[in-house]
This record gives C-alpha cells, sequence and structure tokens, in this order.
C-alpha cells in the first residue's frame, strides 16, 4: 500500500494546485425553496413599480381597503366547509388514477348489458374506499377547524379612535395599528413603528417561523419612532413567500424612508425582551408570509413504486390478453352456433313477447355482441390491476413510517426532536440507497463552535496545544451589585490572558486590546441577561445568528472583553472591569458576496475606528498594500495550519478613520440605505469605502466539534456499499481535515485534487486524473464493484466549487461523472448552494443507482430537494432543510438506523409485498378465466359475486398488510453487525423482473392446480356452480393465505391471528352468503362440506399447488444460499447457542444510544 | 394520525418526547422464525408421501367399487328414417318418442342405486341463462309477480300474467322420462327426495303453485302440476341448480331394490327433450356410491402421484444431504467473506 501513497505524493505535481482564491466567484446566498429565492432577487432589482405594490395608509384601515380589498386576519388551514367537503372530498379523491379506474369500472357494470356483477355489489368496494378516506379527511380537518378557531379568536390590541383596544385576531385589517406586549405573539405580518426600546429596536423569536431560536433584532424607523400620533402611506410588494425578505417604502411627513426585511415582524413570531411593539399590518391572514409558507410535504414517488408501475403495465397487457382470447372464443363460438342461437334452451335469442312480431332478445348483432364480451371479462378480471395493492401499500407504509417515528434509537436527547416522517411515500427508497451526499456543517460536524486559537500581529496563541487540561477561566464583572457572568466558559490561553489584562501600556497589549475590541464589536450579537437560581448572579447569554460570532463574543468576554449591552446606537462593553461606550456609527452586515462584516465605531474620544472581519480569501484582498508584509505572510501561515486541522479561521482587520474619509462614507451610506431599489448593490458598494486598506490585526480559528458517532456511521455507511460525498462550503484545507477526523479519508486513500480556475485547466486534469485514477485502480488487482470491500487502492476526489463552475453544465460533466464513480470517496469543498443540487443532479441524472441528501441549512435546501431522498438535520442552523426535507433527524449518525436497519425492512417488505400482491389477484383471475373457457365464454363466475368482491377486503387483505409492517428478515443486531446486507436493497434483491416473472409462472401453476382439481373431478357430475365456486373460493383463500405463511419469516402472535383468522372469516363468511335463500347458491357449502370428495379435493389442491414452490424454495435457499438467509441461519442458532452458554456477544458497533 | 401531531407540535416544547419504550413499537416483540432446515422438509416431503399414497389407494378402491351403467340413447332413440331431420322429430307431437333398450346387468348392483341423466354439450352456465330465474318468486306467493331476470319467459303473451315460475331454466325444463321394467313387472323408482331438502324447505314455496307455465307458444320442456306446490316438485327444483359445468348429471330417481347379476332390464324412455338441435348427447347412467361419491378415479391417482412425488423429493434431498450439506448459518459462506476480491 505505502507504494501507492507514495505514488500519489509524487503524482500531485501533475495535479494543479491553485492557493489564489481570487478566481472565486461571487455567487448569492440562497435562502428557502427556489421559488420565494428568485423572486426576492428579482424583487431587489426592480423598482417597485405602482402596480406591483399594496398601499397602506397607517391608522387608516378605512381608506386602505377603499380602492381593493384586502384580505382579512382570519386564516384557514381547513379545507373543506360543511357544504363544500362532498363536492372537493371527491374531488380529490378521484386525482388518484387507481379509483378512476375503479369508476370506470363500476360504471361499466352499471350498463344493463354488461351488468356482470349486482349493481350493489359492484360499487361497493369503491364506497368502501372513499369512505375511509372521508371519514380520515373529515377528522383531520375537524382538527384543523378547531385550531383555527382558536387561532382567530385571539385578543389583539388594535388603535382604534386614538385609543387601543381589544380586537380578535380575525378582524384585524391590513392598516390598523396594532400594539404588542413583550412575549405576545404577532398577530400579522406589521411593519415596526415604534417600540419601548429608545433606539426603537425590537427584538423577535422566529422560531415557529424558521426554528431559529435565536433572537433577532427589528428596527423601527427613527421618523416613526416614539411618536404620538401614526400617519403615513408605506408602499410595499404584493404578499410573497420570501421571509427573508421585504421591499417598501413609507411616506411620513412629506420624507420618503426605505424599509427592509429589519423593519418588518412576521406573523408568528413572538416579541420578547421588549416591553412594547407598536406596528402596522401590512399583509394579513391567508397573505402573510408564515401562511404562504406553510406547504405541504414535497411528493416523491419511490423507485420501487416506479419499477412496479412497469409491471403493472404488463399485467395490463395480461389482462387485455386475456379479455380478448374470451371475446375471440366468444365471437367464434357465436359465428358456429349463428343458426341455433334462436331456440338454443340455455340462449333463446328470440323473443315472442310482443303479438305476431318475433324480435331477438337482448341480442346486439355479432360484433356489438363480443365488444360487450370484451368489457364484461374487463368487468369480471379488473383486480388483475392490483387497485388493492396501492392502499395496501398506504397503509403499509404508514405502519413503517410509526416505527421509524417511535424507534429510541433515533430519539436526539440533546435536542429532544424524534425522527420525522414527512414524506410518506418513498419509505422503502431507504434501503436502496447507492450515493449520499452529506453537507458537512452542522450535519457530519454539531455546528457548536469552540474558540480555540488566536493568530494576533502574526503571533500565534494557542489555548489548546500548551494547556491540554484546558483551563477554564470564568470571567465575571460586578454590575450594580450584581454580578454577571456569561454562560459559556472558554478555555483560553493564559498567556495571551496575561497580555490582554496588561491593558494599554505596550504596543503589544495596544494590539491584543484591537483584537479583542473587534471581537467583541464587530457582531450582531445581542446580549441577553437571565436569571440564575442566585439572585445576585446573572447570566449573559449572547444571541446571535451566526454561531462563530457567538463564540468569538464569548471568547472576548473570556479575556475581559464582555459585551453588555447593545442598542442599534451604541455598543457597552466592559473590558477588565472598565465599563466603556462605543457609538454604533455604521453596520455593514455579513453577505456572502464580500464575505465579511464590518463595523464603524465612534470612541468615547470622537476618533473613528472601522472594525472588519472575514474570510481570509476575502480579508487578504483588502489590506493595505503597503502593509508589513511579513506579518501577512505570518499570518497566512498561521491560517493555513488552523484550516489543516480542521479549524474555521477569520481574519481580523482594522482602520482608523478620518473626518473626511468618515464623512464621505456617512453620506453614500445615508443614500444607499434609503434608496428605493438596488439597496443591497448600493450598500455593497458603500462597504468597499470603508473596508479597503485594512490592517492585519490577526486572526481566530473556531473549532466545529464532529457530531457523535460520525466516524462509526461513515465507516458502517462505506461498509454497507454506499458512497459519501461531502459537500461544504469550507476551505479545502479545512474539509480535508473533517474528512480525515471523520474517517471519510484514511490514509491509505490516494487524493486527487482538482482545482482549475479555468476551463482549459479543468479538462486537462480531469484527464490526468482519469488516467491516473485507471492506473491505480487496475494495478491494484480486481477492480470490485461492491466498493467499501474492496482491497484495491481506495481514490478519494477532492474537488472545489471553482473548478465545480467549469465542469457543471458543460460537456466535462460526463468525465467528471467518470472519474467520480471510481473514486470511494468525493469531497467537494467551497461549493455553493446550488452546485450541490448540481452535483447531486450529476449523479441522478447518469445513473439509476438512488441518491440521499442530508443537511442541515437553508444552503441544502436545494440538494434535499433534488435527490431521490432528502433528509433535515433538525438541529443548529434552522427549519428550512427540515422543511425541505422527505425525513428529519436530530443527528448524523442516525442514518445508520433509518438506512440498515429501517431502510432494509421497508425495503424487503414492501418489495415482497408487491410480488405477493400481483401473485394473489393474479391467482383469482386465472382461476376465473379457467373456467370463462367451459361456460362458452360468456364470462359466468362460478364464484359468487359477494366471494370476488371480498377477496380484496376480508378474505386476504390483511394478512398481507400486517405482513407487511411487521415481518423482519433479519434483526437488528445482525444488519448494524454486517453493513453488506444492505446491498441485497441496492441489488433490487427482493424485487425484481427474474422474481415478478418466476412469481407469475408460481401464480399459473397454482391457478391450475385450483382450476382442474375439481374440474376433473367433477366432471359430468351432479355438481353446481354455487357448490364448485364454494370450493374453489376455499382454494384460492386457503392457498393464498398459505402462500404467505409459507414467507413468513418472523411469527409474532398478530401475524398468527391475520393469517388463520382470514382462512377463519372466509369461512364465516361464505356460510353467511350461503344462508341467504335469495341467492342461487343456497345452502351450497352446507351440502358439498358434507361429501368426502370436497375435503380431500381442498386438501389435495393445497398440498399440490405449494409443492413445486416448497422445492424451489428450500433448494434455492439451502443449496443457493444468499447473505441475508445464511444471517437468517445465523441468527436463529447463534441465539440458541447465546441462550445455552447464557451470554450476549458484543458487537463491534454498538452506536446505538443505551435506552 | 401520529406523523402529524409530530409536525405540528412545538419545537419548542422542551418536555422529553422520547418514544415511549414498548416492545411492540420498537419492533422488539418475542417472534417464532421458523427456517427451512433439511429435516423439516424431509419430514414435511416423507409426511406428505406418507399420507398421500394411503389416501390415494383408499380413494381409487372407492371408485373402483361403484357400479355404473351407462347408455347413450340420443341416437338410438332416433328412427333412422329422421337420422338427419332429428329436430323435426322431436318437435312433431305426432312421433312416437317412445324407445326401449334391454339391459343386462353385468355386475351386482347394491341399492340404492341411483338413476341420473346426464346431457352433453348443455351450458347450464351459461350466463343468459344461469341468470333467467326469479328467486323471490320462486320462494314467496306474494311474489308472484316479481319477474326481474326472467325475460323473455316471463309473462303470457296475451293477458300479461305472470308465468311461475319463470325465467329461462324453469322453462327448459328437462321432459324425458324413463320406466324400467324387470320380467314384465316395473321397478319401482323412488323419486322422492332427490332434491335438496333445503331447497325444499327454503327456497321453494310450499304455498306457491305453478301458474300459467308453458303457455306460450313457444315451449321449452316438461309442464308442472299446478296443484303441486314448487317446493313439492323435485325434478323442477333438481333442474334448477344449474349445473357448474357443460356435461352433467342430474338425479333422476333411485332404484331402492338389488340387482344382480344377469338381470334383464327392459328401460323405456320417452325421448321428448330436443338435444339434436345442438348437438348435445343424453344419456342414461345407473351408479351406486362411495363416501366419496361416484365413479371417479382422478382423485385418487392424483394422490398417488403427489404422494409419489413427495416420496421422491424427500429421498432426494435426504441423498443430496448425505453428499453435500451446507453448515446453517456458517457466517464463512457471506458474499464478502467467501471472495475478499483483491487481495495480493
Amino acid at each position: 500500500m505505502s507504494i501507492h501513497s507514495s505514488g500519489s505524493r509524487s503524482n500531485n505535481s501533475i495535479l494543479e494546485v491553485s492557493l489564489s482564491r481570487s478566481g472565486s466567484k461571487a455567487r448569492p446566498v440562497r435562502y428557502g425553496s427556489k421559488g420565494a429565492d428568485s423572486e426576492g432577487l428579482s424583487m431587489s432589482q426592480r423598482e417597485l413599480r405602482d402596480e406591483d405594490a399594496r398601499l397602506v395608509y397607517i391608522n387608516d384601515p378605512g381608506k386602505t381597503n377603499e380602492t381593493f380589498e384586502f384580505g382579512g386576519n382570519s386564516i384557514r388551514t381547513s379545507k373543506y366547509s360543511v357544504l363544500t367537503f362532498i363536492p372537493r372530498n371527491l374531488f380529490e379523491q378521484f386525482h388518484r388514477v387507481a379509483y378512476v379506474y375503479f369508476l370506470i369500472i363500476a360504471i361499466l357494470n352499471q350498463l344493463p348489458q354488461l351488468a356482470v356483477f349486482g349493481r350493489g355489489v359492484s360499487i361497493l368496494p369503491l364506497t368502501f374506499v372513499l369512505f375511509v378516506t372521508a371519514v380520515k379527511d373529515v377528522y383531520e380537518d375537524w382538527r384543523r377547524h378547531k385550531s383555527d378557531r382558536v387561532e382567530n379568536n385571539r385578543l389583539a390590541s388594535v388603535l382604534v379612535d386614538g385609543k387601543f383596544e381589544e380586537k380578535k385576531w380575525r378582524d384585524v385589517r391590513v392598516g390598523e395599528v396594532i400594539r404588542i406586549k413583550a412575549n405576545e405573539p404577532i398577530p400579522c405580518d406589521i411593519v415596526l413603528l415604534s417600540t419601548s426600546d429608545p433606539t426603537g429596536v425590537a427584538y423577535v423569536q422566529t422560531i415557529n417561523l424558521d426554528g431559529e431560536s435565536n433572537l433577532k433584532t427589528r428596527y423601527a424607523k427613527q421618523e416613526t419612532h416614539g411618536k404620538e400620533g401614526f400617519g403615513g402611506v408605506i408602499k410595499c410588494e404584493k404578499p410573497n413567500r420570501n421571509i427573508y425578505g421585504f421591499l417598501a417604502n413609507m411616506e411620513v411627513d412629506g420624507k420618503k424612508l426605505s424599509l427592509g426585511s429589519s423593519n418588518i415582524v412576521l406573523r408568528g413570531c413572538e416579541l420578547k425582551n421588549t416591553s412594547l411593539a407598536i406596528g402596522v399590518a401590512v399583509y394579513c391572514g391567508s397573505e402573510t408570509k408564515a401562511m404562504l409558507n406553510s406547504s405541504g410535504a414535497p411528493s416523491k414517488r419511490s423507485r420501487l413504486e416506479t419499477r412496479m408501475n412497469f409491471e403493472i403495465i404488463w399485467l395490463s397487457f395480461f389482462l387485455v390478453a386475456l379479455c380478448t382470447v374470451t371475446s375471440v372464443c366468444a365471437a367464434v363460438w357465436l359465428k358456429r352456433h349463428k343458426d341455433e342461437l334462436n331456440l338454443l334452451p340455455y340462449y333463446r335469442k328470440l323473443d315472442f313477447s310482443e303479438e305476431g312480431e318475433v324480435e331477438n332478445y337482448k341480442y346486439y348483432g355479432w360484433g356489438l355482441e363480443i365488444l360487450f364480451t370484451f368489457l364484461m371479462s374487463v368487468i369480471v378480471f379488473q383486480v388483475m390491476i392490483p387497485i388493492s395493492l396501492y392502499i395496501s401499500m398506504e397503509l403499509v407504509r404508514v405502519g413503517q413510517a410509526y416505527f421509524m417515528i417511535r424507534d429510541n434509537r433515533m430519539y436526539d436527547e440533546e435536542t429532544k426532536s424524534r425522527f420525522q416522517c414527512r414524506a410518506l411515500n418513498i419509505n422503502e427508497d431507504l434501503g436502496q440507497i447507492k450515493y449520499v451526499f452529506s453537507d458537512k456543517t452542522g450535519t457530519l460536524t454539531q455546528n457548536k463552535m469552540e474558540f480555540q486559537c488566536a493568530s494576533i500581529w502574526g503571533v500565534d496563541y494557542n489555548s489548546t496545544k500548551d494547556n491540554m487540561e484546558g483551563e477554564q477561566v470564568e470571567h465575571s464583572v460586578e454590575v450594580d451589585g450584581k454580578v454577571i457572568r456569561p454562560k459559556m466558559k472558554v478555555k483560553v490561553n493564559p498567556e495571551l490572558l496575561q497580555l490582554s489584562r496588561s491593558g494599554l501600556q505596550n504596543v503589544e497589549g495596544k494590539r491584543i486590546h484591537d483584537f479583542f475590541l473587534a471581537l467583541a464589536t464587530c457582531n450582531t450579537i445581542v446580549p441577553l441577561l437571565v436569571d440564575t437560581p442566585d439572585p445576585d448572579v446573572k447570566l449573559i447569554d449572547y444571541q446571535g445568528e451566526s454561531p462563530d460570532e457567538q463564540a468569538l463574543a464569548y471568547a472576548a468576554a473570556a479575556y475581559g472583553f464582555m459585551l453588555i449591552e447593545r442598542t442599534s446606537g451604541h455598543i457597552i462593553l466592559d473590558i477588565h472591569g472598565e465599563r466603556q461606550k462605543f457609538n454604533v456609527l455604521g453596520l455593514h452586515e455579513f453577505d456572502s458576496d464580500r464575505k465579511r462584516m464590518s463595523v464603524i465605531l465612534g470612541y468615547p474620544d470622537s476618533s473613528v475606528k472601522v472594525f472588519v472581519k472575514g474570510a481570509d480569501t476575502s480579508m487578504l484582498n483588502v489590506i493595505d498594500k503597503s502593509f508589513n508584509m511579513d506579518l501577512v505572510r505570518a499570518t497566512e501561515a498561521h491560517l493555513h495550519s488552523y484550516s489543516s486541522m480542521g479549524l474555521r479561521t477569520l481574519v481580523i482587520g482594522t482602520r482608523d478613520l478620518n473626518a473626511s474619509e468618515f464623512e464621505k462614507w456617512h453620506s453614500a451610506f445615508e443614500a444607499a440605505s434609503t434608496a428605493v431599489f438596488g439597496r443591497a448593490a448600493l450598500l455593497r458598494r458603500v462597504s468597499s469605502i470603508v473596508e479597503s486598506s485594512l490592517s492585519v490585526l490577526g486572526a481566530s480559528a473556531i473549532e466545529d466539534k464532529l457530531q457523535q458517532g460520525v466516524p462509526e456511521s461513515i465507516e458502517s455507511l462505506r461498509i454497507a456499499g454506499i458512497k459519501v460525498w461531502v459537500l461544504t462550503g469550507d476551505k479545502q484545507e479545512t474539509a480535508i481535515s473533517i474528512g480525515y477526523s471523520s474517517k471519510l479519508l484514511t490514509s491509505r486513500m490516494t487524493q486527487i485534487i482538482i482545482n482549475s480556475k479555468t476551463r482549459e485547466s479543468c479538462r486537462k486534469s480531469l484527464e490526468d486524473a482519469l488516467v491516473m485514477s485507471k492506473k491505480l485502480l487496475s494495478s491494484s488487482g480486481v477492480a470490485n464493484d461492491a466498493g467499501g470491500s474492496s482491497d484495491a487502492t481506495p481514490v478519494a476526489l477532492i474537488i472545489d466549487g471553482t473548478s465545480l463552475v467549469h465542469i457543471l453544465d458543460s460537456e466535462l460533466e460526463e468525465q467528471l461523472f467518470q472519474l467520480a464513480s471510481r473514486c470511494s470517496v468525493v469531497l467537494c469543498c467551497r461549493v455553493a448552494p446550488l452546485q450541490k443540487a448540481g452535483i447531486v443532479a450529476l449523479v441522478k441524472n447518469r445513473t439509476s443507482d438512488m441518491t440521499l441528501a442530508i443537511g442541515d441549512g437553508a444552503n441544502d435546501v436545494s440538494m434535499i430537494q433534488m435527490a431521490d431522498v432528502g433528509v433535515g438535520i433538525s438541529g443548529q442552523e434552522g427549519r428550512q432543510a427540515v422543511m425541505a426535507s422527505d425525513f428529519a433527524m436530530g443527528q448524523f449518525r442516525f442514518l445508520v438506523p433509518l438506512l440498515l436497519i429501517h431502510g432494509h425492512w421497508n425495503y424487503q417488505r414492501l418489495g415482497y409485498m408487491i410480488l405477493y400482491n400481483f401473485y394473489r389477484n393474479a391467482v383469482l383471475v386465472l382461476v376465473l378465466f379457467w373456467y370463462v373457457l367451459f361456460t362458452a365464454f360468456t364470462l359466468t363466475t362460478a364464484i359468487n359475486e359477494w366471494s370476488t368482491t371480498l377477496y380484496s377486503i376480508i378474505y386476504s387483505s390483511l394478512p398481507t398488510i400486517i405482513v407487511g409492517i411487521l415481518d423482519k428478515d433479519l434483526g437488528r443486531r445482525t444488519l448494524l453487525k454486517y453493513p453488506q446486507l444492505y446491498g441485497a436493497g441496492q441489488r433490487h434483491e427482493a424485487y425484481n423482473k427474474k422474481l415478478f416473472v418466476w412469481t407469475m409462472l408460481d401464480t399459473l401453476w397454482q391457478s391450475l392446480v385450483i382450476f382442474w382439481a375439481p374440474l376433473f373431478a367433477y366432471w359430468s357430475s351432479t355438481v353446481d356452480v354455487a357448490s364448485i365456486g364454494d370450493l374453489w373460493t376455499f382454494g384460492v383463500v386457503i392457498l393464498v393465505n398459505l402462500h404467505l405463511a409459507m414467507d413468513v419469516i418472523r411469527w409474532y402472535w398478530l401475524t398468527h391471528v391475520v393469517i388463520w383468522g382470514s382462512i377463519v372469516a372466509t369461512f364465516i363468511s361464505v356460510m353467511i352468503i350461503d344462508a341467504i335463500p335469495n341467492l342461487p347458491g343456497y345452502w351450497a357449502f352446507f351440502h358439498v362440506a358434507g361429501t368426502g370428495l370436497f375435503w380431500l379435493l381442498l386438501l389435495g389442491i393445497v398440498i399440490a399447488a405449494l409443492l413445486p414452490r416448497l422445492v424451489v424454495k428450500f433448494v434455492y435457499q439451502y443449496y443457493f444460499p444468499n447473505d441475508i438467509q445464511i444471517c437468517r441461519e445465523a441468527e436463529k442458532i447463534g441465539y440458541e447457542r447465546v441462550v445455552e452458554s447464557g451470554q450476549i456477544e458484543m458487537l463491534p458497533i454498538s452506536d446505538n444510544p443505551p435506552r | 394520525m401520529d406523523i402529524k401531531d409530530e409536525e405540528s407540535a412545538p419545537s419548542s416544547k422542551k418536555a422529553s418526547k422520547k418514544p415511549i419504550y414498548t416492545q411492540f413499537s420498537q419492533q422488539d416483540l418475542p417472534a417464532w422464525k421458523p427456517i427451512l432446515t433439511p429435516g423439516w422438509v424431509i419430514a414435511t416431503f416423507s409426511v406428505v408421501g406418507i399420507l398421500y399414497i394411503p389416501i390415494g389407494l383408499l380413494t381409487l378402491f372407492a371408485s373402483e367399487s361403484v357400479e355404473e351403467a351407462i347408455f347413450r340413447y340420443d341416437d338410438r332413440c332416433l328412427p333412422p328414417s329422421y337420422a338427419h331431420n332429428a329436430n323435426s322429430y322431436i318437435q312433431s307431437d305426432d312421433t312416437n318418442k317412445t324407445c326401449t333398450i334391454k339391459w343386462t346387468v353385468e355386475h351386482e348392483m347394491e341399492a340404492p342405486i341411483y338413476i341420473y341423466y346426464q346431457l352433453d354439450n348443455y351450458y347450464q352456465n351459461h350466463r343468459r341463462y344461469v341468470k333467467s330465474r326469479n328467486d323471490m318468486q320462486l320462494r314467496n306467493k306474494a311474489a308472484e309477480g316479481d319477474l326481474g331476470n326472467c325475460f323473455p319467459e316471463d309473462k303470457t303473451t296475451d293477458t300479461n300474467q305472470p308465468i311461475v315460475p319463470c325465467g329461462l331454466i324453469a322453462w327448459s325444463l328437462f321432459n324425458d322420462t324413463y320406466r324400467f321394467l324387470t320380467s314384465n313387472k316395473d321397478l319401482t323408482v323412488n323419486k322422492k327426495n332427490i332434491a335438496w331438502g333445503s331447497d325444499q324447505r327454503s327456497k321453494f314455496g310450499s304455498n306457491v303453485y305453478p301458474k300459467n307455465f308453458q303457455s306460450r307458444d313457444l315451449i321449452g320442456g316438461a309442464k308442472l302440476n299446478e296443484s303441486i306446490p314448487l317446493s313439492q316438485q323435485e325434478d323442477l327444483i333438481v333442474w334448477m341448480r344449474s349445473a357448474a359445468l357443460p356435461t352433467f348429471r342430474k338425479l333422476y330417481g333411485k332404484i331402492e331394490t338389488d340387482l344382480e347379476m344377469n338381470d334383464e332390464i327392459e328401460i323405456v324412455i320417452e325421448n321428448n327433450y330436443n338435444t339434436y338441435l345442438f348437438g348435445g348427447r343424453k344419456r342414461l347412467v345407473f351408479s351406486t356410491t362411495t363416501l366419496i361419491g361416484g365413479k371417479n378415479p382422478f382423485v385418487g391417482t392424483a394422490y398417488l402421484i403427489v404422494g409419489g412425488l413427495s416420496l421422491f423429493c424427500a429421498i432426494t434431498f435426504i441423498l443430496l444431504y448425505v453428499i453435500k450439506p451446507r453448515p446453517l448459518g456458517d457466517p464463512s459462506y457471506l458474499s464478502w467473506n467467501r471472495n475478499p476480491g483483491g487481495i495480493k
């Protein structure tokens, strides 16, 4: 192996390694779903035209709603009212093809010429299904009605005639001024006018909207803040779904002000930490952004179902063939007996009922008779298309979802979140995954940042290396006799702590002072004081949108720079016990184009300084070129070593602003921030005035901790033959280091690194890499398709976003795919959200393999929606990923039980269930068909119509559903012990064409036995239709249930109950049917059951029909066992061994949390 | 419903939502896990073989012990002059329909001897035919006018009176009759209790009398005595149990004396029923019965074959097991252990 890794090192030379990242193009960050996002972008580019705008007259709802009635604030999540229920519910239900098929058959059967079954009987199954679904819908809608009522009847305080009055939520109108107290929910989307805070800040919690628990700041405009009377006009965009954007302007006292997303508070939020806020309603009820965003789970169709639909097409061909055979035979029969039909006692075409006239009775001519025969045979053989299967499958999936949700092993104690099944129809896809695309931050890692290292003026202060015991310093200050302490403790470097305490005495101390000042101020953190049980001690909790910022603020606090208070105008810091107030003159928030943020601070001595922090690539571009290059180089070296340790780095810069510079910036800033359109771009341009010619203060490094169990999980997935690709926005070095720590990369692997800046160099790198990977794989022997278990030198591909820009959507895609499919690991770093989706699409479009994307943040949404299965991590970063996902869970490691256990089971269960249901219905249809050949092709059914109908309702439906929900081929421990067993799903072992054909052959044999044995036995005997029909009914039902019983792997008491119960239920049902004197078959069962021949035949049928199956099954299982079979045996025998010795063996991978 | 709960529950709720542990929800219910071990399979096949061969032999023996005599008479009772004009012969009122067959009993037959008529190529299960009856009318005097499904044999042509029993099945009632003479003495045929008791009790009313039956131009078969209630019209009841297959027998009556070997029996047939129209054959059958019914070698043979095959399988599997056994549940047979690809 060493040969190869050394080979890889030498090979690295041929690969272009681009360290400079100037080529990285700016890409917009995307939030939320695609639709909302594109809307937001285009709106910001465009002027708010009058026809696109909504005019809201503040405190004048009458005028506001005069020209156009805006929606009221009452919401309706319920779908139906009493009146509309029946038509709407029916309309929705008939969206399913299955029901339409049902309906067509039922309608056909209503035509008198075609009435094969009694009219009542033919409608029964459809009405039954419709009724059950309707009852379920009524129940769900009733619950929605109830919650709507509660919501609509809440009270809000609304300004009426200069006084605030209580009003129900549903009566709130656009234009009304609303007062909200602390901890109250917001009734509709409001633009803030005034708050209790002197600077006009209000804090809101948006947990119900996006799941982020930290506080967000919203501002009231200074022009309206604190005023008594409210007036003016707001011109805002039409209601839309973008919860992160708001474009409007407001005219107050002749002044035109612009409003943005920081001025609007959305319905669903709660006011926190602010005693009072007053705002004007702009969007109400169903037009609020929260309501516009409440869309259902995405609908996907599972791979298994797609394949199944293909086989259903075959079955329909077969159905058509049966009907054609019947009608052709009937045609020939009619032709041959043409002359006899008139008087044939059992046909009697002639009708003499009219005096003197001789007419044809119920005879419509040869052609039409054939057509009718064809249609009638469609009706009789309709169950060939297993419509009930669709309904059973849904029930089974609900059962599977129940088990997944209830699984203790997928419950996250930390976030107290259960597994969530958001999409109900792709459970079985979990058993066939071949590619896993994972986000890094928050998915592989905890997204809990810890400040680790600082490089200040080229000096590396490392808090971990020197004192591993990690001295955690608790820094606290006293304010008004109360002790205030940061909530989180941070490990500190004692040397740095000492230096920071030294204050401004020397240059070093001054630099350190500036560094921490930057950390404490250059952020959007809101400090919150939290009470503790000790009345004298208060905890200070830093709330902020970015976990990096929180970590930095806590770190600054630990080093004595404690952020105490922040308003929109000033910041109060406690610096080593000394309170200092800084004016915040301006703030450029972080955006992903600039990749930095800056704050402009006015010092008490009225000097002005700007602090900037940002990603190294973006910062190194804006440093002063005349600056000390040695220092820059030293810092860069530190950055490199930090990121290779897997740390996240930020560079801090600063600059003094002189008065003229400040003025220039200030006027530009004012102009930009009141701009009506293109504000973001303008602000970006303004920021460049101050974010230039910076001097480097230093760099910080934050550790992003791996989540629990990640390396083990990745190992398990790899053994299971699943390729794990990591797509991250992080730097290459960080990504690789996380790759190593998560065992994704191992030292045995050869790394191929591609980062090129042009298309041509990309092409060349790809070609070289392809050649190299081929060489590597061939030199190390057989390239094993099983992937993980291969002993060939695994190849890891590391590619960055810049290269991907050139490769995706171009002809190079194919080459990349070729290369990537040879690699056991692919790491994509510095990728934009849309590129993540592009990579998923690359694999999805080129293979039939299943893809799964897992992520936690808004940037993973596109990838999650693109993949066959999307999994959201319900963790730190918010809920967008969860909202877009099909499944959501608390931790990455739950992927292992989800795929290897539940996915495996779901797939095996449904695969078998589909085959069984094909068999179950086809065997009945074939028995009916054989009989038709002996009734002059006239579609008489010996099995009476009630039994035909009840067949798929009572006789044989429950066992397959229960077995589909409960049966397990292997136990949990075995599946975890041998992840390779997962390959069964990837290789489509539970459901494939071969199995389908074999099942159908078996079906044919069984139907032949069921039909022909009684036929020969009863030929030229006195047997009547009903008696032989009962025999066939029992033959089919018992056989079908025994067939299932033969394949059940685990017998629970419930399995016994349903299987044997179904047979008993059949006997009871047939007895009841045969006890109705009005039916022609009256008492037939009791007669025929009294004869020995009946029981002999029944016994003979069952054994003869199942013998071939038993033989094949045994030979296959014993002499050609697959892995599942061997493990089943091992499980059984091993279990006995364990019981004998009284010991329980330990498993190598035990990442189950103890119960 | 649980799924919905999950989605709507606010995530701010800090109470532990850890699923409660139950064996059911964690899919840890105790279960019986049978596997197809060679022992089980061999035992199953052996048991099937050991059970089926005797059953087959017994059944075959029973079937062989049934004495059966069959006479086809549709051709024999057709005068040669009508050979090419059978239809007009049978439709004409003037022709002599009586015909006689002599039968020398070949084997002794023990009472009761069942007499059946057998029809060939007669589709009593034809869809037009099986539906052409009204079960309400047959049961209930009050439902006499209930004529659904009976068209075209529902009402009299001129007066529109309901026909009881209506429909094609009743209309086409079989009307050949048989008499049996030994030494010029009538052999009594018991025609009581040839129908199912259940039909007589509950399906055919004891207060429903035939009305306007066969009163129309086209006469399909036998006429009924209008003074006897339907529940006593056993020939009708037997006929109306539509046969399942196109070749069928219907019970005509029983002879309750033994027939000795070489008894000379004269069978007098009234050949009235028209099967010449569609080439249907008519037969008269005498048969004794056993536990499994009439003569039927099929079931016994089938049992023997299945039993034999089972024994064969059992023996084959025993041999295979002895020659090439596979240890159950041996991990070394797992695919990834069997061919560890690429080790140099």
